[in-house]
Parts: structure tokens; sequence; C-alpha cells
């Protein structure tokens, strides 16, 4: 990289107003827009949309103090994925640090520093980008404050850098015996300019990269010491339930507060625009004033259908031609003429992501500024929301960003709708006092933002040779995108990606293929859940294929592996777990097997999942054996671990998730309503992974869209008939004994 | 003024007696290591131990922990809960980490009446407890890592 990526914080701050003895060395990197440009074009297809690119944007990711103690400032939220021990690990490979003595902080939300680079100008964590958009920047980062340490130290010793090395924090002239930690050297290293050039390791030179370090954020998860937004106190704070309509759409016509107001610790009662918000000294106390508050809603706008009527829509819908997604060949010509042809209906449900942590967010308002605390994923969209509801400017807007108890996606609000919600009610109190919004599990399985309800309609048709010669695939449901601020980059020609991804980057090889979609619209808000498009497209698919070999009498491993030919990364992973899970030998009776294979954010996974029939139509799901393609395995047992859980997320909506309205009501509101899974129905897991040199992609969400069509195609195995819903309203009776 | 006992030190209350003891705990108390998750004993987030036994804190009333002896994930230092602290760090189960405070209570319970739990008694005892990450594999695993070292070290 040239020189002038690189800036020395430290001594920029000492050329301007000095620093004292001491002080330690931060260090920036400048990505100069063409390498931006080739970073955010990423590795594959799917993320190589260069949306804006800001020019020069100074990112500080390091800084070592007196002490020895490295901090690496991490741009993305924390939640569970591993971002607060995987892009240290970037940093400390290349900084040669021991991982003892490297903490983590949150980046402040400023993009102009700590921007997505995949994003352009957009700080944020989804889309598995976080290590993938880091890989490069960090690892400089890492290289450029080594090697300035290195001078430091060649400095004060008088002899050459190139005879220094740097081993786990110890930096050592051999001949000499000279060594020293890295807290000796940053007050001097701050005051050095930027090398000209730094060289990162090759492979070869590893020794953290392709290693299981542990988890950084471990320890204090395991001893209640982690502050997530819930744990927020400030003084003089008070905690806000909000009553919301209870149909989308609906808004509030009058509210009678005294009885609520009688409540001990109940401070005042407010409405905001999307309702009536409580507020008091505390939860409980919030609780019980919105309990006894009384709410006339305006439902005149409110939406009053059910799920059954809009999925009859979508079927309706499904009749006709959508916009056209993707166009090979002549589907209809050689679906007429086809030898066999085949055709499958399939249904899916609103899903609600049900984090543990229910949304909440912290808020302190006034007149000049705005500070938020939160679990917030979408740094920069949530500033510029809560500037505008404030009439700020964005910068002014001061997001400290949390652990999160989850997300699998619902932090991500392209409209900030409940950090809106929280400035809402400070704003309607003046910015008195700060604000914790908190909604229960109710307020959150209830809110909407759900995973779209889809319908999809496959048909294809088969050769006399039992080849696939047409593949018709037809979705119908609401765009997560249209109406946000991501629409001018992920909605082309009608089209969001979003909706047919993975089923318009099909990849078969199939002659003739027509992907088209219907995007009709309603007021249930929707939003993505954890790997988005795949959630719907990986499993019409891959069981429908197997439905198709089934019908061409082939193998469904085989019948794959001839049209993937031209994917050897898919046919890699595939082969891998078939192998693994002794594809083809013969199992038990009552016992199957069923294989799917999917790539969701440039990687690739596949999963043979074994189940165990059981009494009266119900099952098992014991054992699923997985295969992940992520490229450079950056810490085996974070990816291992992301694999796991995907398949436990994509699991439970897979026996039992559905988010269902009866007359615009959310029928669910609890974890009784809207079962998810338990440690009695997960399977045994094993995980392996392709060794690879490719440059790393996410394994947040990848996971999760395999596992349904691999136990639904087990459960064909077992039973002889299809699955074509989800959830697959068959009983699970939980895990066998071991 | 409601009086009760929480890892050792008593705490005199000024709240209704028909607050849950997880909100005083969490907002009256400042322990915030145990969590809000369901508000209705479904999820396990907010298990602490009354007199050892594991209760779900979100819909016990203040009132009715008095007298007795509360432990939370912060004071909780038992033989069997420093096994399973251990072998949580040891396996690296956490991920988000929001409902492991009450995994751990859980956990640490469960060993505490079983040192030798199968996995059916495992599922049985954790069953309460969502973990929306599902890091139930390693929470498996864990336990039984944390029961060898218990009785590596009886």
């Amino acid at each position: 990289m040239a020189g002038s990526n690189i800036v020395n914080e430290s001594r920029r701050r000492f050329l301007k107003h000095g620093i004292g003895a001491g002080a330690g060395l931060t260090l920036g990197v400048y990505l100069p827009v063409a390498t931006a440009q080739r970073a955010a074009a990423g590795p594959g297809k799917a993320g190589g949309e260069v949306i804006a690119s800001s020019d020069f944007s100074p990112n500080a990711f390091v800084r070592i103090a007196g002490d020895g103690s490295v901090t690496v400032i991490v741009k993305h939220i924390e939640f569970g994925q591993g971002t607060y021990t995987g892009l240290p690990t970037l940093v400390a490979e290349e900084l040669d640090a021991a991982w003892e003595q490297v903490r983590v902080e949150a980046a402040p939300a400023d993009a102009s520093r700590y921007n997505n680079l995949f994003w352009g100008s957009s700080q944020g964590t989804g889309g598995s980008t976080a290590l993938a958009n880091s890989y490069q920047q960090l690892r400089q980062a890492g290289a450029t404050a080594r090697q300035m340490l290195v001078a430091a130290a060649a400095q004060a010793w008088g002899i050459p850098a190139a005879q220094i090395t740097v081993r786990q924090g110890v930096i050592e002239h051999a001949d000499s015996k000279r060594r020293g930690g890295f807290g000796e050297f940053a007050a001097l290293a701050a005051t050095l300019p930027v090398p000209e050039d730094v060289e990162l390791k090759t492979p070869d030179r590893f020794v953290y990269i392709g290693k299981p370090l542990p988890r950084k954020d471990s320890p204090e998860k395991t001893d209640g010491s982690a502050i997530y937004t819930q744990d927020i106190k400030l003084p003089g704070m008070l905690t806000a339930l909000v009553a919301h309509p209870p149909r989308f759409g609906a808004s509030v016509r009058s509210f009678d507060a005294a009885r609520a107001k009688a409540i001990r610790g109940v401070a005042d009662v407010v409405a905001i625009p999307s309702g009536v918000a409580v507020l008091a000294q505390d939860f409980w106390s919030a609780k019980k004033g919105r309990d006894a508050l009384t709410v006339e809603w305006d439902e005149g706008e409110a939406f009053k259908r059910g799920t059954d009527e809009i999925m009859a829509q979508y079927r309706e819908l499904a009749r006709r031609p959508g916009t056209v997604a993707r166009h090979d060949g002549d589907a209809n010509s050689a679906l007429a003429s086809a030898h066999t042809s085949l055709a499958a209906d399939y249904e899916f449900p609103y899903l609600a992501h049900a984090a543990m942590e229910p949304m909440n967010c912290v808020v302190k308002v006034n007149a000049e500024s705005c500070e938020i605390w939160n679990g917030a994923q979408l740094q920069t969209g949530d500033q510029y929301a809560v500037a505008t509801l404030l009439g700020l400017p964005p910068e002014q807007v001061k997001i400290n960003t949390l652990f999160a108890g989850g997300s699998f996606g619902r932090r991500a609000n392209p409209q900030s709708d409940y950090v809106v919600e929280a400035v809402s009610v400070a704003q309607a109190i003046d910015g008195r006092v700060p604000v914790k919004l908190v909604w229960t599990r109710e307020d959150d399985t209830r809110a909407g933002y759900y995973r779209p309800m889809y319908f999809h309609r496959l048909q294809a048709g088969l050769d006399n040779q039992g080849k696939l010669v047409a593949w018709q695939h037809r979705i119908v449901g609401q765009s997560i995108i249209a109406g946000t601020p991501f629409e001018s980059a992920l909605v082309k020609d009608g089209i969001d990606a979003t909706s047919v991804e993975g089923a318009s980057n099909l990849p078969y090889a199939i002659p003739n293929v027509a992907v088209d979609l219907h995007s009709p619209t309603n007021p249930v808000p929707v939003q993505w859940w954890r790997s988005v498009g795949s959630t719907h497209t990986a499993f019409s698919i891959e069981t429908f294929i197997d439905q198709l070999a089934a019908a061409a009498d082939r193998d469904p491993v085989e019948f794959r592996r001839e049209m993937l030919s031209e994917h050897p990364r898919h046919l890699g992973v595939m082969n891998l777990a078939a192998d693994k899970a002794g594809w083809g030998k013969p199992m038990t009776p009552g016992r199957a097997r069923g294989i799917a294979v999917h790539e969701s954010f440039n990687s690739f996974v596949a999963q043979v999942a074994e189940i165990t029939r059981g009494d009266g139509g119900s099952f098992t799901v014991d054992r699923i054996i997985c295969a992940v393609d992520c490229g450079v395995a950056v810490n085996p047992d974070v990816i291992r671990a992301q694999m796991e859980g995907g398949i436990g997320y994509g699991l439970s909506a897979a026996l039992a998730g559905t988010i269902t309205l009866k007359d615009g009501i959310v029928e669910q509101g609890n974890f009784d309503s809207y079962p998810v899974l338990r440690i009695n129905q997960m399977p045994a897991v094993e995980v392996h992974i392709v060794e690879s040199d490719a440059p790393p992609t996410g394994v947040g969400e990848p996971g999760t869209p395999v596992v349904a069509p691999a136990v639904a195609n087990a459960l064909a195995a077992a039973t002889g008939s299809r699955y074509y819903r989800l959830p697959l309203e068959i009983g699970s009776s939980g895990r066998p004994p071991a | 003024m409601i009086s009760i006992s929480v890892n050792g030190s008593v705490h005199e209350l000024d709240v209704e007696p028909d607050m849950p003891l997880l909100w005083a705990l969490r907002d009256v108390i400042g322990l915030t290591g145990t969590k809000f998750g369901c508000g209705k004993s479904l999820c396990g987030a907010c298990t602490v131990h009354l007199d050892g036994r594991p209760v779900r804190s979100c819909i016990l009333p203040v009132a009715a922990a008095t007298g007795k002896r509360i432990t939370t994930i912060e004071g909780i230092d038992s033989p069997a809960a420093k096994a399973v602290r251990e072998a949580w760090l040891a396996l690296d189960v956490v991920q988000c980490g929001y409902c492991q405070s009450g995994q751990i209570m859980a956990a640490a319970a469960l060993l505490t009446a079983d040192r030798d739990p199968s996995d059916a008694d495992i599922d049985a005892a954790m069953a309460g407890n969502i973990c929306r990450c599902a890091t139930y594999v390693r929470i498996r695993k864990a336990i039984k890592q944390a029961a060898r070292s218990l009785a590596g070290g009886a």
C-alpha cells in the first residue's frame, strides 16, 4: 500500500497540540478510493456492488498505551458473532502482540473513519461483512503499528530496525540481548512518521489467523458484568414503556392517564407518534402504569386483514408472470416440451427475530445534541434518523454501541424504529431527564418488522435422460428494501435483490431458467432476518431439487453434483458434508438423511440432516453434519460456533416459527405462543471447514438457511411425503436419548 | 420496607411488595447480571438461586423472597458454579451472552443436585433456559466438562 494511506493520529495531535510523555500511539489507516472500491467489490459477485464510496477516510483502529496494552477499536457491533475476537485477531496478527495484552473498545458512530468498506460511506454491521470488509484494513493497521514500534526501538537502541524481531508483544534485539514491551516504545513511536510501505504477512507466517483464539467477551459474559442497553442507568433516568396500537397503521385518538399516574413511581404519561409512553422510576412501575392506561385508538387507517387472506392474495398473484429477475434461454418452451414436468407451491410465514434482549434504547437529549446507548447495528442510519427528528446535524448524535443480546437483523432497522421511538419519548418530555425505552417480550413480538411472508411457485422439466432442462421460479412477497434508504442500492429494475437472492443466482447448470418476482405491499412492517432472502429461497430450491432427483430416479447428491461442475465451492462443501456423513451408507430403520447446499453472503454451506421417526408422525433431528467454505478461516472455533448457532436458529423457525395475523391482530406474544428451539430439540452438530486461501467471507448468516431443506429432505426420505410449508407442522419430539 | 438478602448482603427496599425480584435486583439494587427476557417464566434469563434452588425472578414477588438466601450471577461462588464458569470459558460457550447468566445459574444448580447428569438430565434441567444464539451444543458439553472437573476435584 502507498504511504499516503496511513496517518499517525497521535503524531497529528502531537504536532497540533503537543502530547505529554507516556502518551501512547494511535494509528489511523487511510484507504485510498481505488483500494476502498476494490475492497468494496469484495470477493464474489453478490457483494460486488460499489455503493458510492467516500474519499480518503481516516479510520483509527489501534491504540497502544504506556502500560503496554493494545486497544483495538472495533467498528462493528458484537452481538454474538465474534467481531470483538475476530477483528482484534487481525490487528494482533500483524502487530505480533500477545493475545492477553489486547483489549477491545467499541468505535464511536463516525462513518468518516468507521464505515463498512463494503457499504461505501455508511457505518454498520450486516450481510455477514464485518470480518470480510476489515480483513485488509485491520491487518494494515496492525502492521503499520508494528513497524513504527520497531522504528522507535531501533532509534532508542541505536541499531538497524532490520535486526529487531517482535514476538508475542516483545520487541527484541538478539545480538545485544535487549528486549522491551510495546509500552516502552509507544510514546516515541507516536512521534515518528508513518512508514512509506508496510508488508503484510504471508499466510505461512500467521501465528493467530487459523487458530482458535479464545473469545475476548467470554469472561464478562460469564460473570454478569457485560453491559447491554438494558443495564444502562443514568442519573435521573426514567424507564419508558409504550402502549402501541393493536393493529398496524392505527394511531392514538385519545387517552386517559389518570389511573396510570396514580401508580406509585409513575412520573409522566405522554403521547408520541407511535403510541402513548408511560415513564416511571423503574420498569415495574412503568409496566403497572401502562397496564392502567386507557387508550382509544383511531383505526381508520388500520390494517385489518389476516395472514390467511394475505397468502390467498399471493397465491392468486403467482398465477401471473412477475418482474423478471433472471432469464436464461426459454423456460416456458422448454417446460412445455419437457419429457417430465413437476410443479410445487411453497408457503413461508412471517417470522419475528425474537432476540433474547427485547428492543430497548437509552437516550439523553438536549438542545444541541443527543447521546444514545444502544446495541446499534446501523450507526449511520440511526444517526441520520435521530438527527432528522431533532433537527440536529448527524454528528451531534453520539452513539455508544453496546453489546446486544442478539439481533438477527432486528437492530438494523432501516427506519431506526425503536431508536426513534426512544428519542420521541425524550423529546416529549423536553429532554428533562434521560430515558430508557424498554419493550416487553410481547411488545417485541408484536411490533412488526418481520421476515416477510412469501409464496413460491416452482416448475421444472426433465428430459428423457432425467436431466433438468427447464426451471421456472416465481416468488411473491413484500419488498424489505422498498421505501428504505437502501432502495437506490438494492432495488434495480423493480427487483429487490433481497427477495430473490439465492434464487436468481441458482448455481445449477440448467439451460433454461426463469426467475420472476411480485412485490405486493401491505402495512405489516418487514425486515431482514438472519440470512434474509435465503431463508426461503434455499428451502424451496433445495427441496424441489430433491423431488426432481427422485422423479429422475437419481441420488440427490449425484443429481446435484452433475449440475455443479462450474461451481467448485458448492461442490466442495457438498462432497465434504456427504463424505463426513457417510452418504449412501444404509441407516437403521426409521432413520434417514437429507442434504442441502447453498451459497449466501459469499460463503458456501452444505448440511446433511439425520433424523429419526418417532410415534404419531413425530420425528427427532439427531445430528447435522455441516461443511462450510468461508475462505480463510480466521478463527475456526468462532466459525464452528456460528454454524452451530445458525443451524439452531434456522431449525427453530423450521420447526415452529410463525407469526400470524387475524383481523389485523398479531396472534403471538411471548415464548408460549411463539415457541423457539430449546436445548432438548437441539441436534448434535459436526462442523467441517474447507481449507481455503480465498479472502475470508462471513459466517453469521450462511449456516441458517441450509438446515430446513436438509431436514425436510430427510423427512421426505423417511416418509415419502414432501414438505411445502414452513414451519414443518409435524411435531418434533426433541432429541433421542444418546 | 422489604428486607432481602442478596449475595450475603441485606438490602432494605422501599418498593411495592408485588414488584418481581428481577426488577428489585436490577432497577433498585443495581445488580444487572440477571436478565429480563420474557417476564413470564418462559425463558430462564432471570434465573437466580433462592436458598440454593433455581427460580425465575421475573415472576417471583420480592416480598416472597424475604427471609431467603438470594444468590445472583454476581455472587455465586459454589464449587459447582466455579466449575461451570471454567468450562464455559474453556469451551467459549457464549455468543451474544444475554441468556448466559441464567444458563450458568441453571447449570450450577443442576450440578449441585446431580454431579453426573446424563444428556437427558441436562436437557430436562436446561430446557427452561432459551438461548436464541443456540449455544446448546456447547452448553451440553460444558456441563459435562464441569461435571468431570468436579468429580476429579472431589
